[in-house]
């Protein structure tokens, strides 16, 4: 392997986006969830859902505040180390970009303000307001953000004028073809994740037993909820692959590794793709069922991989992994949500350990199904930047040498594994301590030890210290 | 492409804006993180973090609509520049990282809360010396080829670059000091005053020495200032520069309270001004206009719908969470 300077981007920019996905794969909904408690508890008055919500608004303000610093660094990345690709496709795609950061990013911090800090400030309904904007803020982030990502994928409404990208129809470039469904696809799964998420600290709650009832409130709730997400981001995942299908068939033959063009073809459970003789070792099939899946007819063609020139073919074996990877990890989240199905309708949903502990063992499925899911969908995008029309080579910055590029990617490496381990410590610790109530919150401040400062704010607004 | 409307001045002014904005906001709480770092005991380094705590994100998120604003309204100034200043950007990122979960992990990871304390100091320093160096790289002007950038990743390592990075560590602390003056009290307050007076002297210093230097490295930026009547109908400005040194060093003194933030606000509007007379049109400067950089027109005006909308509201919940937090700041709470 070659290490020039676009390797070196590309892994530089796998490397910073990897990281920052995991964050709103688990704060998009999570503000959601948020938002769900705040209405409960304002329908019911009952008090467990405030503490539940208090007990994620603080999870939450942590994996917020690092999305933040690491989405910073993301727009800038389009400069330092693709700057030919900003220069070529700017006038359509950074209105996007800059919609992102215009319309959620400052309608988020807006409202997550008052959300923080302002539940003595502001009557319950307006806090509840601010829970949802704070949500609703979240997801036009996700709309813009994956419109533009799928117009790179399916580009629409532009026209090419000396070699640069121009804007004819917005509506076209905004709802390009593979955008419904990545939207769909993309924000259910990051539901899917923080519901996992849930669930695991629900069941650890369960077995720790000091807030058994919180946690049986959490692991019920969610359950529901997942019966229905798990079972619909399957559906929609389908309903993506067939768009993939149409509009990128060298990523979907790079998917299922399939070289030659054919009817009836058979689904390759397992193999080992290689490249260079155009051909799959060590394969397990299902004969017929590839053609099923992929084209929902037991004859449809599929295109193969020998269809594309070499030099515009994605990697295999990376999309091929990457992707059964994703399909595993939701097919092992359907079974716990089979299994715990099985068990309420048993009347034992909190009862046996061993379920209890599968949950807390899944919580990390839906981070690692987002991640593959991701993986799978930009490298099997490449060679291309924007699909079919602008190579990754030809899109990274011209003055960059290999030694340039290394050392800002082990920066950012070290950086981050600094950051990311105490960032995830912190949370589990807040996990460990357990929903405890408002009232008993402000009585835990050790002496000689300030409230984080988020906190710090709202319980001196609270008790009149900054006026 | 027949252009109905020019957006370009109306986008300069936005893009303008939300980087003085930027400058100010940031740099005043980049110069009281680094003032963090001389301050002698837990109780005011407390004091010091809750005078900006609630605010510091909004502050960043200007840095944002400033990268992505200069990517939409003229990609091609973004496209040159950016990887022009590869490691300052790079540098600046990563500081901005540190110092930013700083605030969050310092009190959450009581363990390491000695790290954390440098990470937050050193963070805003390194972050601010960056964008120090990037001002003053922008200021020499890069090598371009066409519509790339066609230096090395180490062209912004210049003697002039080091004076205009050190001048804005100073720049943004005279900012801190002032600020650290508006929000606290007691001794705090007594160390900004004279932090904020050492800051003065070398900020003025550095001020007049790019005043200097600038216009002997370009001809241009030389006759734009001293060519008649340039000279008479722009000294405004040097006099404005030094009216208001002279009242922000008597504020210093007595027992104001506001003036001394003012002043530094001042006199950053100002070197803003000079460093905007000396470079109009350019935004590549020497190679590209703002008219030559800018986006399509159609991609300018589908960005100044939402922007018009959004940016006063922006503006006005800016305003209403300074207003929350107004006053003197304490160290928290947990003291007796």
């Amino acid at each position: 392997m070659d290490f020039d300077p676009v390797l070196l981007s590309r892994l530089q920019f796998t490397w910073v986006i990897a990281w920052h996905i995991l964050l709103p794969a688990f704060t998009v909904g999570c503000a959601s969830f948020i938002a769900v408690l705040e209405g409960l508890n304002l329908a019911s008055g009952r008090e467990i859902y405030l503490r539940l919500s208090m007990f994620w608004t603080k999870i939450f303000s942590v994996a917020f505040g690092m999305g933040v610093v690491t989405g910073i660094i993301m727009p800038f990345q389009f400069g330092t180390n693709w700057s030919n690709f900003a220069d070529t496709v700017a006038n359509v795609l950074s209105p996007l970009f800059a919609y992102e950061g215009l319309t959620a990013f400052f309608l988020e911090a807006a409202f997550l303000g008052v959300l923080l800090f302002g539940r003595k400030l502001v009557p319950p309904w307006a806090h509840f307001a601010a829970a949802l904007m704070v949500a609703l803020g979240t997801l036009f982030s996700s709309f813009w953000i994956l419109s533009a990502n799928s117009w790179m994928q399916t580009p629409a409404g532009y026209e090419i004028v000396d070699g640069h990208f121009f804007p004819k129809d917005w509506l076209e470039v905004i709802f390009n073809p593979s955008f419904p469904y990545r939207l769909a696809h993309t924000v259910v799964g990051f539901y899917v994740t923080t519901g996992f998420v849930v669930l695991g600290v629900g069941a650890y709650l369960i077995r720790r037993e000091r807030f058994a009832e919180e946690g049986r409130t959490l692991l019920s709730m969610t359950l529901w909820l997942l019966t229905v997400l798990v079972p619909l981001r399957m559906f929609i995942g389908d309903l993506h692959g067939l768009n993939t299908r149409d509009h990128q068939p060298a990523k979907l033959a790079a998917i299922e590794a399939h070289w030659d063009t054919d009817r009836r073809v058979p689904l390759t459970l397992f193999a080992i793709p290689d490249e260079a003789g155009e051909s799959n070792r060590m394969a397990i099939t299902i004969p017929w069922l590839g053609s099923l899946i992929l084209t929902h007819e037991l004859d449809g063609e599929v295109k193969g991989l020998k269809d594309f020139p070499a030099d515009q073919r994605p990697p295999v074996a990376i999309p091929f992994f990457a992707f059964r990877a994703m399909v595993g990890c939701t097919l092992l989240m359907l079974g716990v949500v089979v299994v715990g199905g099985w068990l309420r309708w048993r009347g034992g949903l909190f009862e046996m350990p061993t379920f209890l502990k599968i949950c807390q063992l899944a919580m990390p499925l839906g981070f690692v199904a987002v991640i593959a899911g991701w993986v799978t969908t930009e490298v099997g995008r490449q060679p291309w930047t924007v699909y079919g029309l602008l190579r990754t080579a030809q899109s990274v910055s011209p003055s960059l040498t290999s030694f340039d590029v290394a050392v800002s990617l082990a920066g950012y490496v070290l950086v981050y594994l600094l950051i990311y381990p105490t960032g995830l410590l912190l949370m589990l610790r807040m996990v460990r301590n357990g929903p405890v109530g408002g009232a008993e919150e402000g009585l835990q401040i050790e002496a000689g030890r300030p409230q984080a400062p988020v906190l710090a704010g709202s319980l001196g607004i609270a008790m009149g210290e900054t006026r | 492409m027949i252009q109905v409307l020019d957006f370009v001045p109306i986008w300069t002014l936005i893009l303008g804006l939300a980087v003085f904005f930027y400058v100010l906001l940031d740099g005043f709480d980049l110069g009281v993180g680094m003032l963090y770092g001389l301050a002698p005991d837990t109780r005011s380094r407390n004091t010091i973090m809750n005078s900006i705590a609630p605010i510091w994100d909004g502050n960043e998120t200007w840095l944002v609509l400033g990268g992505i604003g200069l990517m939409a309204a003229f990609p091609l100034a973004f496209a040159i520049i950016i990887p022009a200043v590869y490691f300052p950007i790079a540098a600046m990122l990563l500081a901005l990282v540190f110092r930013g979960v700083a605030f969050e992990f310092r009190v959450r990871d009581n363990e390491n809360k000695t790290f954390w304390d440098h990470a937050f100091c050193w963070g805003s320093g390194i972050a601010t010396f960056a964008q120090g160096l990037v001002l003053g790289a922008f200021i020499q002007g890069f090598q371009v080829d066409g519509r790339k950038f066609a230096g090395t990743s180490f062209d912004f390592f210049t003697p002039f670059t080091l004076l205009t990075g050190f001048a804005l560590l100073f720049g943004y602390a005279l900012l801190g000091a002032g600020w650290l003056i508006l929000k606290t009290d007691g001794e705090v307050q007594a160390a900004a005053r004279r932090q904020g007076r050492i800051c003065l002297v070398a900020v003025i210093a550095a001020i007049g020495l790019v005043s200097i230097w600038t216009p002997l490295m370009n001809h241009d930026v030389a006759l734009r200032w001293f060519a008649w009547p340039n000279a008479l109908l722009l000294a405004p400005v040097p006099l404005a520069t030094g009216a208001i040194t002279w009242f922000t060093w008597r504020a210093f003194d007595r027992k104001a309270e506001a003036t001394p933030f003012l002043g530094a606000i001042g006199l950053f509007a100002l070197s803003y001004l000079g460093i905007a007379i000396s470079l109009y049109p350019m935004i590549v400067p020497y190679h590209f206009t703002l008219w030559e950089a800018a986006s399509s027109a159609r991609t300018q005006a589908f960005l100044l719908v939402g922007t018009l909308f959004l940016l006063p509201v922006i503006l006005m919940y800016t305003g209403w969470s300074y207003w929350v937090f107004r006053g003197k700041v304490r160290a928290g709470l947990g003291y007796g």
